[in-house]
């Protein structure tokens, strides 16, 4: 498969996923914002979105305050905006077009049709149908471009590829969701309380958890089995564990009888997981760990562009 | 909104005293290719039509089928339109518009061949020596190169219009990336969605193995066995205007569509950057122009090209597709001459006429064509898309005043033409059902064999009374069926 193919396969599932997954965060930011204990603290509940993608800068200069309203406009539909929802929907629909020869028609019709009803979509229409019509709306039309992916795609490398990007930014961005909200939420935490009981229900269900906590452990909602149940279970589609043991597997195959130094670093990353003990984890500093995790998962990124996608040696 | 209306009534004769109608015939009877169709539409009121138009855009622009517009404030996507009344021809006309792109395709692939080698044509006089060594399109690098099956131009259109029931002209070759097949496929796709019951009470000779035979071809012209061969396409890009026709190509053929800079040469072979390392390439289909295609040789900016792939041509290394230095067989002034060409290399008639052709260069032609502008149509010698050309019967005193000074500046680079009288096709329009002038462009394959896919691009000038059909004029497309016996 041609280098750059596999390059813009690639990044073209890690868009839609973060397209996906700045909806999530977006959502549970907007629920947790509802809430009275926070209600008159909006900017402290706001600006950390900003500091995800780098942006804070940026959106100090264009716009000034940070308020509920010009976040959610600044991270769906700024076009300036590397990181918004716009921008990443366009940047995968370019990659799509770009390839649309390794990936099914099915595939691009979808993400075309997503990207055509986005363009008609503006912050008016949430007066109108309520923002989180908006975020359910990204989140399903991401969903259907996994579905269509899975169910019409040739299980080539061009899959595989696909599956990697995904899984990588997955795994990317539970990092970053857990790593923000917990901290926003842990210095004020008195057990039991029912605002916690929300906002910690709101964290769970903005990775489509909160169902799986209460089968998981039957108990009631503690943040270190949530940290526990987003870091190493091994049975949550969102899990960094359940991602890399998606991105590993991938690796595996794509690789084959070859090694990489690729497959070497995700061995490394994923044994840390599936052999990791969350009060070790909690004892080091969740935030240090988190941290460590989104350097490494950053320069297995690197390496995996580097075995595959700057190649010239001869054999 | 106009009143609602039945489309039909009487289908308004293209006044037949001037323009042939592919439909209507002078008496007002409809021709028999047309008779099962207009039975069918002539049943759909306005508004029926209306919402199958409608229909047809939507799934275009699903499809994802749009070229790109140059100089309209960023790179904006557009529909060519299409529209839903097909252009039909019956086998018999059919068959002398497909006998006759074969017999020129075949004469023109002589013609290179031999340009490129004895000269034979040259020496006896066929053709001027200035048209060829003066032409910018000439490759003097390709002199003396064997070439697979001594095939120049593997994929060829041909643009004709017709004037009369069995008057079929040759408006122009092109043998260099002629683009536009991809609609010809999906414009079927589309018209059998919109009206399944024309295809069951007909048989419209079907068009969708056109990449199966062009894959044939390009195997069958591999520098080695050609079960073996990696075939590639190479486009320059995403924003190339015709960047959907070369992925939708690439996808029919099944083969890796590539990018210059996914190539490289080394140890005499052209390889390609794949995640497994490098791959070698055998076949280029290649979608770029012989200026851009290698730095080293031609132009030293192109990043489109793949530097030293004229070296491993040369060498027989690999095949390009169409091949180096086609054009010159292709410009205005080289096609007057075609028909002495088929005669020379086939000695055959020409099958298709040609138009009457005054080159600009020769002084007695100049003459005439200056006293006569305001009636014929100016061209440059390499322009194309409708671009830089003078329909003088539609131009105004100033514009043939400025043409005047253009041509009287560099006289050579113009030939002119009388205004033909393109015929008319029934055409959906605001006004309803209208006569529309249209051309046609059949897309012709060489490798083992040389063959014609039946139909082609019918393209159709939506204004009224406009004779430009080209996209970039407002021009649009229709789906062309050619009725089985």
């Amino acid at each position: 498969m041609l280098s750059r193919t596999a390059q813009n396969l690639f990044w073209l599932s890690r868009y839609i996923e973060r397209a996906e997954n700045t909806a999530r965060l977006l959502d549970v930011t907007y629920r947790m914002s509802l809430m009275p204990s926070v209600a008159d603290q909006q900017a402290s509940q706001w600006r950390p979105l900003l500091m995800v993608g780098h942006n804070a800068e940026d959106f100090a200069a264009r716009f000034g305050d940070t308020s509920a309203d010009s976040v959610i406009e600044y991270m769906c539909f700024d076009v300036q905006n590397q990181s918004s929802i716009l921008t990443c929907v366009a940047a995968a629909r370019e990659n799509a077009r770009a390839e649309r020869s390794a990936i099914s028609t099915e595939m691009w019709e979808s993400l075309n049709d997503t990207y055509l009803e986005l363009q008609s979509k503006t912050c008016r229409d949430f007066a109108k149908d309520g923002v989180r019509s908006f975020f359910d709306w990204v989140k399903e039309r991401s969903h259907l471009f996994r579905g269509v992916t899975f169910g019409t795609m040739y299980r080539n490398d061009a899959f595989h590829f696909i599956r990697v990007g995904t899984f990588l930014e997955r795994a990317d961005n539970t990092a970053r969701i857990l790593d923000i909200k917990y901290h926003q939420l842990m210095p004020e935490a008195p057990a039991g309380d029912g605002v916690d009981y929300y906002q910690w229900g709101a964290l769970l269900r903005s990775v489509s958890a909160f169902r799986a906590y209460r089968q998981a452990y039957r108990d009631t909602i503690d943040p270190q089995k949530i940290a526990e149940l987003l870091i190493l279970d091994f049975d949550l589609p969102r899990s960094l564990l359940f991602c890399f043991d998606e991105v590993q597997n991938t690796l595996g195959t794509l690789c084959g009888a070859r090694p990489r130094e690729c497959q070497r670093l995700a061995g490394e990353l994923h044994a840390s997981l599936k052999f990791g003990r969350i009060d070790r984890i909690v004892a080091g500093g969740l935030h240090a760990f988190l941290d460590g995790f989104l350097r490494r998962s950053n320069e297995l990124a690197a390496q995996i562009q580097r075995d595959f996608m700057m190649s010239l040696q001869f054999d | 909104m106009a009143p609602k209306q039945a489309a039909t009534a009487e289908p308004a004769p293209a006044k037949p005293a001037r323009f042939f109608d592919e439909m209507s015939a002078p008496d007002g009877g409809i021709r028999p290719a047309y008779r099962e169709f207009w039975k069918l539409i002539e049943t759909f009121p306005r508004d029926q039509l209306l919402l199958k138009q409608a229909e047809a855009d939507a799934l275009f622009r699903r499809v994802g089928i749009t070229f790109l517009v140059y100089g309209e404030g960023g790179n904006t996507e557009r529909l060519i339109p299409f529209d839903i009344v097909p252009r039909i021809l019956d086998a018999k006309e059919w068959q002398v518009i497909e006998e006759g792109c074969i017999q020129r395709v075949k004469a023109l692939n002589a013609f290179l061949h031999d340009l490129y080698h004895g000269q034979d044509s040259l020496r006896a006089g066929v053709v001027p020596h200035e048209l060829v060594y003066r032409n910018p399109a000439y490759r003097p690098e390709m002199q003396g190169v064997e070439l697979a099956r001594r095939v120049y131009a593997h994929v060829a259109g041909i643009d004709i219009v017709r004037i009369g029931p069995t008057d079929f002209y040759v408006l122009e070759d092109n043998l260099r990336t002629p683009s536009g097949v991809s609609y010809v496929l999906e414009n079927r796709e589309v018209m059998m969605r919109l009206f399944p019951e024309a295809f069951g009470k007909q048989r419209v000779a079907p068009v969708g193995n056109y990449p199966e035979r062009l894959l044939a071809n390009l195997r069958a012209v591999s520098p080695i066995d050609d079960a073996q061969a990696t075939v590639v396409l190479l486009t320059p890009g995403r924003y190339n205007s015709a960047y959907f026709e070369h992925l939708f190509l690439a996808e029919q053929m099944g083969i890796e569509l590539v990018e210059g800079r996914d190539l490289f040469v080394r140890d005499g072979r052209v390889w390609m950057r794949t995640t497994e390392g490098p791959v070698r390439v055998d076949v280029i289909y290649r979608r770029i122009d012989d200026d851009f295609m290698d730095p080293l040789a031609f132009r030293q900016d192109s990043l489109l090209g793949v530097p030293g792939i004229l070296s491993v041509v040369r060498a027989g290394r690999v095949t390009l597709a169409n091949a180096f230095g086609v054009g010159v067989a292709d410009d205005k002034a080289m096609y007057s001459f075609v028909p002495q060409l088929i005669k020379f290399y086939l000695g055959e008639e020409s099958i298709l006429k040609n138009v009457q052709t005054w080159r600009l260069g020769e002084p007695d032609a100049r003459k005439y064509v200056l006293e006569h502008l305001d009636e014929l149509v100016v061209k440059e010698v390499h322009g194309s898309g409708g671009y830089g050309m003078l329909v003088g019967p539609a131009a105004t005193k100033a514009e043939c005043e400025a043409y005047r000074r253009r041509i009287l500046a560099n006289p050579s680079n113009f030939i002119a033409q009388p205004t033909l009288a393109l015929s008319t096709c029934p055409t959906f329009s605001q006004a309803g059902i209208a006569p529309r002038h249209v051309d046609l462009r059949p897309y012709v394959l060489s490798g083992a064999t040389t063959s014609v896919v039946p139909g082609g691009l019918t393209r159709v000038a939506l204004r009224e009374g406009s004779l430009v059909v080209n996209s970039s004029q407002g021009g649009g497309v229709k789906d062309t069926w050619v009725l089985e016996h």
